[in-house]
């Protein structure tokens, strides 16, 4: 079984899980937000916020960006892996995709609850 | 390389990595503008008017269309993992039906948008 420090499960089989719902968390949440602006023609700042404001957006809106980490993490990881054959290269370049996902993560939380 | 063939399943799946890699090189744009949307009306109105230049609204369809295909393609996926289209018959069409989605909903985002 292959072994890596720089992947999110302890296995394959536990990414390949990750993967799947964060997916179907990622979806949901652009299908909602794809039918919100839709819905709203006249979109104006109040609406907008007002709909940001809500506790239960904001914790769908923070479970969609870290369900993003997640599946960018383990999608770019599988990438990595077949394209970056120097293994110097490939830490680098695993490393800096953590380092991005959690700091995505924290300015999604501050943008969350920090307006 | 340039005998090398490639199957209608080999596109769908190079798309799904392809549109995966841009759709992250998306996010720091789509969270500044979340941010700048969000914290004043002055900043809402900042974004709204520069989505509405011609190089952003490109921009705008062109990660859009990414994120449609690129879910189209992760619902083949969950197909897959559930039994459905692993044959190699059932794999090309669904690849071919994964691709004229993905470019039907690309036409009706361009339409929308612009």
């Amino acid at each position: 079984m292959v072994k890596s420090v720089t992947s999110v499960g302890r296995s394959g089989l536990h990414d390949w899980m990750i993967q799947r719902v964060s997916a179907v968390i990622l979806a949901a949440y652009s299908i909602y937000i794809g039918v919100f602006v839709l819905s709203t023609p006249d979109l104006h700042f109040s609406v907008w916020q007002g709909l940001f404001a809500q506790t239960e957006i904001k914790i769908f809106s923070f479970l969609a960006i870290l369900s993003l980490c997640f599946h960018a993490w383990i999608g770019l990881w599988i990438i990595s892996t077949d394209y970056l054959n120097i293994l110097a290269l490939r830490l680098v370049f695993q490393v800096v995709v953590i380092i991005l996902c959690l700091a995505f993560l924290l300015w999604g939380a501050q943008i969350l609850w920090g307006f | 390389m340039a005998a090398f063939k490639w199957p209608i399943t080999a596109i769908s799946s190079i798309l799904h990595r392809v549109t995966g890699v841009l759709l992250f090189l998306a996010v720091p744009f789509c969270l500044w503008t979340l941010e700048r949307s969000l914290n004043s009306e002055a900043g809402f109105l900042q974004v709204k008017s520069m989505l509405s230049g011609d190089c952003a609204k490109f921009i705008t369809w062109f990660i859009l269309s990414s994120l449609t295909y690129h879910i189209i393609a992760g619902c083949k996926h969950l197909l897959m993992d559930v039994g459905i289209g692993e044959s190699l018959e059932s794999g090309v069409l669904a690849s071919k039906l994964v691709i004229i989605l993905g470019i039907l909903a690309a036409v009706g985002l361009g339409v929308w948008i612009w």
